[in-house]
């Protein structure tokens, strides 16, 4: 009885510590996000939606910035999701017994966890020092090559968690190998697979050391991509530096809108997830 | 190739019962390694044209890997191989040139598990038809039909042909991927363990639908349940260790086995 009273106590001890390390970790997640709230709300008119960034001083949004984001995100998707989806398939469906795939799965890890800043640093290199000047095309690319890895990832999670029964169903038919992957596993993983490239949408959609190096900065409307382009995390991060109270406040409400657009990102991967999980 | 056609038995068994019948696919001096594990020791069975023959032993002793051969399934995973010859209507599908996709088609398979694909009914049939024939519609939804009703499920599925696949219930699931193996017409159709994840009256559902196959098909079954095999094959091959240890018509396997091992496995002595 002695013995289980210690076990009784030393299990509410456990106990206790837990939850008062989720509650300390959550407050601040919870202090982070309230101020941001706060702060973000006050600001955000329609104005943010339809004006250029203003000079110190003077009124204005945070259009080009917004379009500026959309534009590089979408690019580096495009770029990204096609090489990550055939990457992460080669290293499920063909390579999966191969040296080659072993090889290629070690490095995507290292890729997945290489912080940004060197990624922008690379890219800085290879094009923006190449071509003279920042541009877009530099800004997407840097984040394509973040995109890459996580997709890579999460496809071949996925790919593996198709039943190799399904597969050999499908090849009990006579199936070739090519049309099973896209009729049968891909549509097995979907979920999975759509869930991974939101993710990597998430993640790129708050990088800015990388656009740093590259994209830079544009004070004025423009979507040249052979040119600088202005994108949220850039702007959030020059004006909130900046000692201008009208500067700040926009960045606060930029970092607002960056927020809920990763949480909305972040519902819809969930719950295309859970969707996966109960069909 | 006809060369390698059965001729005489390369084991000590003989044939007894056979009435003649045509051997629809011959397996001879089949040895099967799983990397250096030999699972299969020199194995030779016949399956009989129009018959069924079921493979019957304890876990382990390689009748699913025997099965795995007759369509190379074990093709699909590295460090798996088989030598001796394994001959389909006299051809040799053991053959590196053999094309795997129309061994495949011509020898169907139904697994343990059900497998229906993530799509509706519907398309889990019509898929499969449409890899080797184009169709109008209307003669791939009869396709579709006469494929379903083989399998016994048309009765239940015929209002709900846009449903998935994976809401169907297990035993109607496992219909589903009898009728998707059905509707590529097959020659031969191999089931593993086709019964052990269903519940009684699936399981007797699924037997009467082999009996009726083995008119138009030849049948291959593996299974635990010794009376599933007593009452669905014409043959039964036990199986024991990797060995061909008895093969003959299924009655007197059950009645008058000549090996005293098969005379324990099926009076439940052992396995």
């Amino acid at each position: 009885m002695a013995l289980y009273e210690t076990r009784r106590r030393r299990n509410v001890l456990a106990k206790s510590l837990a939850v008062g390390a989720t509650i300390f970790g959550l407050a601040w997640l919870v202090l982070i996000l309230a101020v941001l709230l706060w702060e973000g709300f006050s600001g955000l008119s329609l104005a943010v939606f339809t004006q250029m960034t203003p000079p110190p001083g003077s009124a204005g949004g945070l259009l080009n910035p917004i379009a500026g984001s959309l534009v590089m995100t979408t690019i580096a998707v495009a770029i990204g999701t096609p090489l990550g989806i055939l990457a992460g398939t080669y290293m499920a469906e063909y390579g999966r017994y191969d040296k080659l795939a072993f090889v290629v799965r070690f490095i995507n890890d290292i890729l997945l966890s290489a912080p940004s800043i060197v990624i922008g640093l690379f890219i800085y290199e290879v094009m923006v020092a190449q071509m003279g000047h920042f541009s877009g095309w530099a800004g997407a690319v840097s984040l394509a090559v973040i995109v890459v890895p996580v997709v890579v990832r999460t496809t071949e999670d996925m790919l593996i968690l198709v039943p190799d029964t399904l597969r050999e169903a499908a090849a009990s038919i006579g199936l070739p190998r090519s049309l099973m992957i896209r009729k049968v596993a891909y549509r097995a993983a979907r979920a999975g697979m759509v869930t991974g490239v939101l993710l990597a949408v998430a993640r790129i959609s708050g990088e800015t050391a990388p656009l740093l190096f590259t994209a830079l900065n544009n004070q004025f409307w423009s979507l040249d991509l052979n040119a600088p382009v202005a994108s949220l995390p850039v702007v959030i991060f020059q004006f909130a530096l900046s000692p201008y109270k009208d500067w700040q406040q926009l960045a606060w409400t930029g970092a607002l809108i960056i927020t809920l657009a990763v949480l909305a990102l972040s519902i819809i991967a969930r719950s295309l997830a859970s969707a996966r999980k109960s069909s | 190739m006809s060369a390698v056609a059965y001729t005489t038995p390369a084991v000590s068994h003989s044939r007894p019962g056979t009435e003649g019948l045509p051997e629809k696919i011959s397996v001879r001096n089949l040895d099967f390694f799983y990397g250096d594990n030999r699972a299969l020791k020199d194995i030779s069975v016949p399956l009989f044209q129009g018959r069924v023959t079921a493979f019957i032993g304890p876990s382990g002793c390689g009748k699913s890997t025997l099965l795995r051969v007759l369509n190379r399934m074990y093709d699909l995973y590295p460090n798996q191989r088989a030598s001796g010859h394994v001959t389909l209507d006299g051809e040799d599908i053991l053959a590196p040139s053999q094309d795997l996709n129309l061994l495949r088609a011509k020898v169907g398979m139904v697994f343990q598990k059900p497998t229906p694909f993530p799509m509706t009914i519907y398309e889990n049939i019509a898929f499969g038809i449409r890899l080797y024939e184009k169709l109008p519609k209307s003669e791939l939804d009869d396709r579709v039909r006469d494929a379903l009703v083989r399998a016994a499920l048309w009765e239940e599925v015929k209002n709900k042909l846009g449903a998935s696949g994976l809401s169907l219930s297990g035993g109607q699931q496992q219909r589903l991927c009898i009728a998707r193996t059905v509707a590529v017409k097959p020659e031969v159709i191999l089931f593993d363990e086709p019964c052990s994840a269903l519940d009684p009256i699936s399981t007797a559902k699924i037997e009467e639908l082999i009996s009726e196959l083995k008119d138009d098909y030849t049948i291959a079954i593996v299974t635990h349940n010794m009376q599933q095999a007593a009452r669905v094959s014409d043959y039964t091959a036990f199986m024991y260790l990797g060995e061909l240890i008895e093969f003959d018509r299924t009655g007197k396997i059950f009645m008058a086995p000549r090996d005293p091992r098969t005379q324990d496995y099926i009076t439940g002595r052992f396995g």
